[in-house]
């Protein structure tokens, strides 16, 4: 996607106090980046051990709804900061974010992996039964996993694409 | 000391790399990726003998659950490390944050083997402890310390490497 709306958008963006704040000072953007690593870590952390245990690979000797609940915060929590330093970065250089199609991937996957942590969680975190996963949440499980590893890669090709 | 980085920067895995150009961000993403998950786990990890988080839960569970995660994702991050860095041995021999993260990385081995072998040699023992001894807490703190390092260094390197050009 490249229409000329979002092109517009890049250049209000660039035009921005910002903009040129983030421009002149060299060390923001690394340092946001190392903050989005660090958040990121929390967030790869948590859907690994939470998906594991859909997938019965990881303390299966306690209920999902015990695992979703001891690592949920750990998923959720750091998005607030990802949004921030991920805004920060685009507003620095919106051009080679915005319109980049792994950016525009990445953006996708996320919503994806959101809505299905989102609906795995409604669906197990009040069954408390030693009850073991079903014949949707094991697949949905492994596509979580595997949107995860796509927005990490989708991530780092940004400065490449 | 020169001759054996052209010696490994001249070795095939690091002329593949040179040579593909997209090669080198899909190792990149695998090694941020297995970063970002050595981390993950060791913070958690880190923050019960903290103190911070898990309280209610004994180290020696946590540790043992979590320690296959981060030793699998250690040795990806450490492979996938060394391809990186013999596709420009030279320049990141000479960078101060490569040169500071492996130095990191030395002192959280290190913090590691003492936490290992002296400090926490009997993690059972603390089994019904909700706040460890002040000696683990330390230990824990150390080892987030680093870490965080570790992940600053990283990235740092990308926006400071500069060309070292060899005549091979």
């Amino acid at each position: 996607m490249r229409n000329s709306a979002l092109l517009d958008f890049c250049y209000f963006l660039e035009s921005t106090e910002l903009n040129a704040a983030i421009q002149a000072n060299f060390w923001i953007v690394p340092t946001m980046q190392t903050l989005h690593i660090l958040a990121m870590a929390s967030v790869l952390i948590g859907a690994l051990l939470i998906n594991l245990r859909i997938l019965s690979l990881h303390a299966k000797s306690e209920p999902i709804a015990t695992i979703i609940t001891r690592y949920k915060s750990l998923v959720w929590f750091p998005l607030p900061i990802l949004l921030i330093t991920g805004c920060i970065m685009i507003v620095g250089e919106p051009a080679r974010s915005l319109t980049n199609p792994a950016f525009q991937i990445k953006m996708v996957m996320l919503l994806a992996v959101l809505f299905i942590t989102f609906f795995l969680q409604r669906k197990w975190q009040k069954d408390h039964s030693y009850a073991q996963t079903d014949a949707t949440s094991y697949p949905l499980a492994m596509l979580s996993l595997g949107l995860w590893v796509g927005i990490v890669a989708a991530g780092r090709w940004i400065a490449y694409a | 000391m020169n001759e054996i980085l052209i010696l490994i920067y001249g070795n095939p895995i690091a002329q593949t790399i040179r040579e593909h150009e997209s090669l080198f961000p899909w190792v990149e993403a695998l090694h941020v990726l297995a970063i970002t998950l050595v981390i993950g786990s060791i913070a958690l990890v880190d923050l019960r003998l903290i103190g911070i988080r898990g309280i209610n839960r004994p180290i020696s569970n946590i540790s043992k659950e979590l320690l296959p995660v981060t030793w699998i994702a250690f040795l990806i991050a450490a492979f996938t490390g060394a391809i990186l860095f013999t596709s420009n041995a030279l320049s990141y021999s000479q960078n101060f944050y490569f040169i500071s993260k492996i130095a990191l990385l030395a002192l959280a081995g290190i913090n590691m083997m003492c936490f290992q072998f002296i400090i926490g040699r009997n993690l059972e023992s603390w089994n019904h402890y909700q706040q460890l001894p002040a000696s683990a807490r330390i230990a824990g703190a150390i080892s987030l310390t680093l870490w965080i390092s570790i992940i600053v260094c990283g990235r740092w390197i990308g926006f400071t490497l500069e060309p070292v050009l060899v005549a091979l």
